[in-house]
């Protein structure tokens, strides 16, 4: 809690957090604001925005309403990038802990395990996957996941391995402390904080990954997400440009109020150390 | 005897290098004594402090602990026996989870040994701020608003939560400003009259040692080259390291001649 006061005192921090307060209300509160399915038809077709009160961004190419679009969107966008980063950021730290806490032949296997991950493109492990198995939600969740937990493996192993030769953690030895009590009490509430700091751009990839795949055609049909409206806006982006417009800056708002909250965060971490 | 060390080799590999940081060590230690172990820096004091608390492994050697095999020990009987060998370590800070509060800290180690119930070991930790000079309330402060001096008394009384008799200090008050040093020492001092409890003093400080010890031994390059009565070591030294640590003390120089 105090993390979070902090990390509200710095700018970026507030700014960060005043973004995403309001993409998470729209999204939660979609069906009040537009209600009904966004995928129905409701108005004239390529409606230009801010010609019709009801219609206030307009209509795309079938004649549906392009502001319950974004508004619906951003429950998709911010749901599938937070679960995909929790996804990642939970296998990567259980990955890393493991790695360098075991050590010798454990470790050994786990870090090649990783190196696999991180030397394939995470977007085009992502394609691979969801071309494999399917484009519902969970799959996409964990095509993301897949091509983002190998970083945070590799900063939590390294966290573990400066932390493991601590002296408390010697301390906590001497009083008799069990393997399982030194791992989850000594060392990981301390080398916790830099990982966590790491979500912010993996939530803010996890965002953009999902959008390129839906750009792709490979999302849920049924559900509107900004990368399919902006894939839609693409075939008439000359005479319709407001199409892609609406959703890309929807896009680009959001991943900026994530990197804006990640760095307040990191810089509240930065001012809880001692000596800093 | 309490403990009795005997021919302790440690060595360390890095690289291609090999550094022989415990070379044959012997010695023993009787109940409610204080050994203390003097040294220049690198000489393998800590190292044989470590290989005590088993924080490392020794190449060879044995050590015989309230009568107990005490290297052969592991897993869970070790955890247990733990408790009646404790350690104050050198840096007052980097000896504490930065997240801990002095209360948690004291309690940690009675959680583990005790087995008393949460509400029954809240009035231990204020026993054992209280016996170590540190007023009841400070139970709730974190670890790193309080000052040097202390930490140093509440990593003494982390120490003595699990009533151990015998405790390794590590430089314990080498950090410390020199006026709270006397005041910790005396607390070490009352702690042994009313406890029995033998102290392992390791410092490279003479003047430290002759205030505490009963005996010294003196440590070069892994090996104990000199061993006897605290007065006598500091009198009439016999080893080119124990000459030397003694010239290091100005004060003592002046006290010889």
């Amino acid at each position: 809690m105090t993390l979070l006061r902090q990390t509200i005192g710095t700018g970026e921090g507030a700014i960060g957090a005043a973004i995403l307060s309001l993409l998470i209300l729209i999204a939660v509160f979609a069906s009040v604001l537009c209600p009904g399915d966004p995928l129905n038809i409701a108005g004239p077709p390529l409606t230009p925005p801010f010609t019709q009160g009801s219609l206030p961004l307009g209509t795309d190419s079938l004649g549906r309403d392009l502001l319950a679009g974004v508004v619906h969107g951003t429950r998709t966008s911010l749901s599938v990038g937070l679960a995909a980063a929790a996804a990642a950021m939970a296998f990567g730290v259980c990955i890393g802990l493991a790695a360098g806490f075991s050590g010798g032949i454990v470790d050994e296997a786990l870090m090649r395990l990783v190196d696999a991950f991180q030397i394939v493109p995470g977007f085009l492990l992502a394609l691979a996957f969801v071309s494999v198995a399917g484009s519902s939600a969970h799959v996409i969740v964990i095509a993301i996941a897949l091509g983002a937990w190998a970083g945070p493996a590799r900063l939590m192993r390294a966290q573990v391995l400066s932390i493991r030769e601590r002296e408390y953690v010697a301390a906590a030895r001497v009083i008799g402390a069990g393997p399982a009590e030194i791992v989850f009490k000594e060392i990981l509430p301390n080398a916790l904080p830099p990982v966590l700091s790491l979500s912010a751009i993996i939530v803010a990839a996890a965002i953009l990954t999902e959008s390129a795949l839906s750009f792709l055609g490979l999302s849920d049909p049924n559900v509107v997400t900004w990368g399919s409206m902006m894939s839609e806006g693409r075939n008439v982006l000359r005479s319709a440009t407001w199409l892609s417009i609406f959703p890309g800056l929807a896009l680009l708002t959001t991943v900026i109020g994530i990197y804006l909250l990640g760095e307040g965060v990191t810089k509240a971490i930065g001012r809880g150390r001692p000596g800093s | 005897m309490l403990l009795s060390v005997e021919n302790l080799t440690k060595r360390y590999l890095s690289g291609s290098r090999q550094t022989t940081a415990l070379d044959d060590v012997s010695f023993t230690l009787g109940k409610g004594e204080t050994l203390g172990l003097a040294g220049v820096s690198g000489s393998g004091k800590s190292t044989l402090a470590r290989v005590l608390l088993r924080l490392v492994p020794a190449d060879t050697g044995k050590v015989h602990f309230e009568g107990e095999d005490w290297l052969t020990l592991s897993g869970a009987s070790l955890r247990r026996r733990r408790a009646r060998m404790q350690m104050v370590f050198q840096d007052v800070l980097a000896a504490f989870n930065p997240r801990a509060t002095v209360g948690s800290v004291l309690d940690d180690p009675l959680r583990i040994h005790s087995g008393k119930r949460a509400r029954d070991r809240k009035q231990d930790v204020a026993t054992l701020l209280d016996r170590v000079g540190l007023p009841t309330g400070f139970a709730d402060r974190s670890i790193r608003e309080i000052s040097g001096g202390q930490r140093q008394r509440v990593a003494i009384a982390r120490a003595i939560a699990t009533r151990p008799s015998l405790i390794v200090l590590d430089e314990a008050v080498s950090a410390l400003d020199v006026s709270i040093r006397e005041t910790i020492l005396e607390l070490l001092v009352e702690l042994q009259q009313e406890r029995g409890i033998s102290y392992l003093f390791i410092s490279h400080d003479l003047a430290v040692l002759r205030a505490v010890s009963h005996r010294i031994a003196v440590m070069d390059a892994g090996r104990i080259v000199e061993t006897g009565a605290a007065s006598q070591i500091i009198d009439r030294p016999q080893s080119p390291a124990a000459r030397a640590l003694i010239a290091a003390v100005p004060r003592l120089v002046t006290d010889a001649r």
